[in-house]
């Protein structure tokens, strides 16, 4: 039974990040109709710049918000510099850019900082809290991941349902022509789009830095389980993203606690396709007629 | 004479592998045992890059998983050489086998799904299927994988005949038998039906194409040219083990069939020299600097990455698309009377 809690409470604190990571790629998604590969390596270089201020200043503080500043800017240079070009292309060459994005920024991280992982502090402590004598393997600093997450998620949903910025963003996305028709910057609202969704990733690297460690390839799993979570939750949807990655937390949870940690990237495929099958588009699509 | 060859399809490929293989012949004679190898490896790559551009190109649909479909491929053959003790053209045939079957489950799950829902699938499908290897060490050798033996050059050739020409023709036999079949497939009506629901699903099933059956169909045989692809590559480097199907190959057959050109089995042979002859190129530019370690020792990678969205900005249909784009501009210079290539073909005998 405590195996069972220990798992379900690990399973939410990494789904929570799983979901930061959905969050972000379904953001761009929703504006651009583009899956950001390079998220992973955007996400990695802002930890990497976190990790150099709190090392030098000593406050995590100012890490933490410098990352979400590098994030910003970041995500805006991205989309305006090298998104913007390949937006009337086929699809698979924003792929293709993506990905080169993903490899370049790897490869200068590993410049500047070398290629051998280092470690990251955590905000709070690590040590699980204690119930009854025995010790749960969830610390204050999961709380902090999940309370951090879900405030942000939430924070999000206001944006987009009660705000005018974020009535300019879903017009732009859904309907460019006649948003830019009643005056919205379209362009502008897009690049607004990236670097939000770039806060969103490099708070995920922040979080899960302390587990993982800090190295140029050390989160590519986590965008990998990011993507899929947002696959799976529906790529249009902001609150599949968080409920994909929170159930695709625990599920690989469950089958690495009992079933052995090798397969668990098999585990993910098979709850994709399942889900899939019966929701083509995802847990939380909206039904839609198929475009001609 | 000549306006028959150009009007039948069979004939015309016919001659393009016939040609293929003379060229291949003559260069592998006076390669080195280096570039000997280095052909084998462009030649499985080309097999692979031109199932998949077939699929991508000229049925819509996207992959990131054909990474999974060569392991298929490599460890069907590895087990039935190295254990079953099977030739190695029964055993590349086996191979086609279980991967087209491999293929068949992806595709039927990849009719419901599409773009990003099928690229998150497949994607799964890249990661997940070396883990296998891990669960299975008994079957499939673990991390350390399968080895077999290196293939034996047959006695007529002459005991001294070098193994890597030997290994270069095999895969070159592979790559030509493939361009054969493709290139009948895609002039047949099976490639005008694969175009048709690439453009547009609904008006092809008014016209009586089965969507969900051609989008399979396509699926299939980009999976059969993988596990061609994956069982040569077993061969040629005598190894399948997980390490050698990570993400990262099944992300670098899609940029190289993207930066060769999508939809052209020329592209795929330009895909194929690209993936081939980068990374030794640029690694060379990162050795000619005198750089510090971490920087010559990330270049490579940092090429890479310029390369793919410099190329994407630049030739966004591929080096085919700008190598036509470039014919398109010279040849009416150089030859100001030559008909126009577009006129449109004669009824009667074909």
């Amino acid at each position: 039974m405590t195996k069972f809690i220990d798992l379900t409470l690990n399973g939410v604190s990494t789904g929570a990040v799983y979901a930061a990571v959905a969050l972000a790629l379904v953001l761009i998604w929703r504006g651009t109709r583009i899956v950001n590969f390079a998220q992973g390596g955007m996400l990695m270089i802002t930890t990497f710049v976190a990790s150099d201020v709190i090392n030098s200043s000593g406050s995590y503080v100012l890490g933490f918000l410098v990352a979400l500043g590098c994030g910003l800017v970041l995500g805006a240079i991205v989309e305006r510099i090298l998104i913007r070009p390949v937006e009337s292309a086929p699809p698979v060459n924003a792929v293709i850019v993506t990905l080169g994005l993903l490899i370049l920024l790897q490869a200068i991280a590993g410049m500047i900082w070398g290629n051998s992982p280092r470690g990251f502090p955590a905000a709070f402590s690590i040590r699980g809290y204690k119930v009854g004598g025995t010790r749960l393997l969830f610390a204050p600093n999961d709380t902090f991941i999940v309370v951090l997450v879900l405030g942000v998620a939430l924070a999000l949903a206001l944006l987009f349902r009660r705000t005018d910025v974020g009535l300019r963003m879903r017009a732009a996305a859904f309907e460019p022509e006649v948003a830019r028709l009643l005056g919205v910057r379209v362009g502008r609202t897009l690049t607004l789009g990236w670097a939000l969704a770039a806060v969103v990733g490099s708070l995920a690297g922040v979080l899960v830095a302390p587990s993982v460690f800090v190295g140029p390839n050390n989160f590519d799993p986590i965008l990998i389980f990011g993507f899929t979570a947002a696959v799976l939750g529906g790529l249009d949807s902001p609150l599949g993203a968080v409920i994909g990655g929170v159930s695709l937390g625990l599920a690989l949870s469950y089958v690495s606690g009992y079933a052995g940690s090798s397969l668990v990237t098999l585990a993910a495929l098979v709850i994709l396709v399942a889900v899939l099958m019966v929701r083509p588009n995802g847990l939380f699509s909206i039904a839609q007629g198929r475009r001609v | 004479m000549s306006a028959r060859l150009k009007q039948s399809t069979l004939a015309r490929s016919l001659a393009v592998v016939v040609a293929g293989a003379v060229v291949l012949l003559i260069a592998t004679e006076s390669l080195s045992s280096y570039h000997n190898l280095q052909l084998s490896y462009g030649a499985y790559y080309f097999t692979v890059l031109a199932g998949l551009t077939v699929l991508i190109g000229l049925n819509g649909q996207i992959s990131l998983g054909h990474g999974g479909l060569m392991a298929v491929g490599a460890y069907t053959v590895a087990l039935l050489v190295g254990n079953e003790g099977w030739a190695l053209v029964p055993a590349l045939v086996a191979a086609v086998v279980t991967s087209s079957l491999t293929g068949v489950l992806v595709g039927t799950a990849a009719t419901r799904l599409r773009g990003p829902y099928l690229a998150g699938v497949t994607l799964a499908f890249a990661v997940g299927l070396p883990s296998l290897a891990d669960k299975y060490p008994a079957t499939f050798g673990g991390d350390q994988g399968l080895t077999i033996n290196p293939p034996v050059p047959p006695s007529w050739l002459g005991s001294s005949f070098p193994l890597e020409r030997w290994e270069a023709w095999i895969a070159c036999a592979g790559a030509l038998v493939a361009l054969f079949v493709l290139q009948n497939l895609v002039r047949s009506g099976v490639g005008r039906s694969l175009r048709a629901v690439r453009d547009d699903e609904i008006a092809a099933s008014l016209c009586g194409l089965r969507v969900a059956r051609v989008q399979t169909l396509a699926f299939v045989v980009s999976a059969a040219c993988a596990g061609l692809g994956g069982g040569m590559l077993a061969a040629v480097e005598q190894l399948a083990a997980p390490g050698a199907f990570t993400l990262q190959l099944s992300l670098s057959l899609l940029t190289g069939v993207v930066l060769g050109g999508l939809g052209s089995l020329t592209g795929a042979i330009w895909g194929a020299a690209v993936l081939v002859l980068l990374p030794g190129w640029s690694n060379d530019i990162a050795h000619s600097f005198s750089l510090s370690g971490n920087v010559s020792a990330n270049l490579p990678l940092g090429i890479y990455g310029v390369v793919l969205i410099g190329s994407m900005l630049l030739w966004p249909s591929g080096i085919q698309g700008g190598v036509r784009a470039l014919g398109g501009r010279l040849l009416p210079r150089l030859a100001p009377n030559r008909p126009s290539p577009a006129k449109p073909p004669q009824g009667g005998q074909t």
